[in-house]
C-alpha cells in the first residue's frame, strides 16, 4: 500500500522548490535552522499551556486566558514549521520515503495537530475545566504527542 | 599548557572516544539537547515577546519571571549539561569550528544581556509590571535576547556542517585565523 506512494515522493523531489533546495549548498542548512527556531517557538507556546494545565507556570492566570493569549503564536509557529518542513521534505522526499523515523513523525504529526486544535483547545477554553484530573491528562497526552513528533523529527537525521 | 593541547588530551581519553563512537548515546544526548530548545528558548522567547508588549500583555511581566523562569533555568541546565557532554566527544573539532566559536560568542552576548536585565531592569519591575508595553530598556533587552538566542540556535545547527573545517584545506586566511587552525609549516 505504502509502496504505491513512491511515485508521489519522486514527483515531490522533482518540484522546482525541491530541486532548488537540493542543489543549493546553503539553503538546506538555513531552512533547517528556521525549522529549529520554529520548534523553539512552538515549544514555548505548547509548554505554557500544558504547564498551566498541569498546575505549573502561569497559575495566577485562568487557563482559558493563557490559551487565548498564546493561540496566535501557536498558529504562527505551526505555519513557520510547516513552510520550512515542507521545503526540507521536498528536497529529499525519496530519502524520507525509506526513513522509518519520517513515517513515525508523519503518523503522529496530524494526530498532534488535530488534538491540539480540537480536544486540548476545547478543554483549555472550558472555565469549568480550569483544573481537573481530565485537564492534567489532556496536557500529559499533548506533551507525549509533541515529544514524539519532535524526537522522531530529529531522528530522521540518524536513521537514514 | 594551551587550550588546544588540553582538548587534545581530552579527545584521547577513554570517555571521549567511547562517546564519539557510541551508536546511541551521542544521538540521544543530541536529541535531548535539541528538544530542550522548546523548554529553554521557547519560554525565553515568550518572556521576550511579553517584554516587547506584543504577546500576553494582560499577564504581569513578574509572573513570567517568577513562575516560568524556573522552567527556563531547568531547560538551560539540561542544555549546558548535554552540550558539555557532546563537546567532550569531539572537543578539538568543536574548538576549531568557526560556527562553534560564533555560537560561544553569541552565547556570551546572550548571557551578558541576561545579567544586565536581571541586575538592572528587573530591579524596578514593580513599577511597570502591569504595563502592556514595558519601558524602553526592557524592550531593548528583549530584542537583544531574541536575536542572540536565535543566533545561538542557528550557529549551533551549522556546527554540523564542516565547510570551514581546519582539515579541509585550503581555507581562506580569515577562516584559518578565526577557527584557530594549526597549519603545517610551508
Amino acid at each position: 500500500m505504502i509502496e504505491s506512494l513512491l511515485p508521489f515522493f519522486e514527483w515531490c523531489e522533482g518540484t522546482g522548490l525541491g530541486q532548488l533546495v537540493r542543489t543549493s549548498l546553503w539553503l538546506f542548512p538555513v531552512i533547517e535552522s528556521v525549522h529549529l527556531l520554529g520548534l523553539s517557538a512552538l515549544g514555548g507556546t505548547v509548554l505554557l499551556v500544558d504547564l498551566r494545565m498541569l498546575g505549573a507556570g502561569l497559575t495566577r492566570q485562568s487557563l482559558s486566558s493563557v490559551a487565548t493569549a498564546v493561540h496566535p503564536w501557536l498558529v504562527a509557529s505551526v505555519a513557520l514549521l510547516m513552510l520550512s518542513g515542507i521545503s526540507l521534505f521536498l528536497s529529499e522526499a525519496v530519502k524520507c520515503f525509506y526513513n522509518p523515523s519520517f513515517w513515525v513523525k508523519m503518523a503522529t504529526l496530524p494526530v498532534a495537530l488535530l488534538y491540539t486544535f480540537t480536544v486540548r483547545r476545547r478543554v483549555a477554553m472550558n472555565p469549568r475545566r480550569d483544573t481537573s484530573p481530565l485537564t492534567r491528562l489532556v496536557a500529559a497526552v499533548s506533551l507525549l504527542l509533541w515529544f514524539t513528533v519532535a524526537a522522531a523529527g530529529r531522528w530522521i537525521g540518524y536513521s537514514s | 599548557m594551551s587550550i588546544l593541547t588540553a582538548l587534545e588530551w581530552l579527545a584521547r581519553t577513554r570517555w571521549s572516544i567511547a562517546l564519539h563512537e557510541s551508536q546511541y548515546m551521542w544521538p540521544l544526548l543530541e536529541t535531548t539537547h535539541v528538544l530542550c530548545l522548546t523548554l529553554f528558548v521557547g519560554t525565553t522567547a515568550m518572556l521576550d515577546l511579553r517584554l516587547l508588549g506584543v504577546a500576553m500583555t494582560r499577564v504581569p511581566a513578574s509572573e513570567f519571571t517568577e513562575r516560568v523562569l524556573p522552567w527556563t533555568r531547568a531547560g538551560f541546565a539540561v542544555m549546558i549539561i548535554t552540550g558539555g557532554l557532546l563537546f567532550s566527544a569531539t572537543p578539538v573539532t568543536y574548538y576549531q569550528s568557526l560556527f562553534f566559536r560564533l555560537k560561544m560568542i553569541l552565547l556570551a552576548m546572550a548571557g551578558l544581556n541576561v545579567w544586565l536585565f536581571h541586575s538592572r531592569i528587573h530591579q524596578h519591575i514593580g513599577v511597570w509590571d502591569l504595563a502592556p508595553i514595558p519601558p524602553r530598556a526592557a524592550r531593548v533587552a528583549a530584542v537583544v535576547s531574541l536575536v542572540a538566542w536565535a543566533g545561538v540556535v542557528v550557529a549551533g545547527r551549522l556546527v554540523a556542517y564542516n565547510w570551514f573545517a581546519c582539515d579541509l584545506q585550503p581555507q581562506s586566511a580569515f577562516v584559518n585565523w578565526a577557527s584557530g587552525c594549526v597549519l603545517p609549516p610551508p
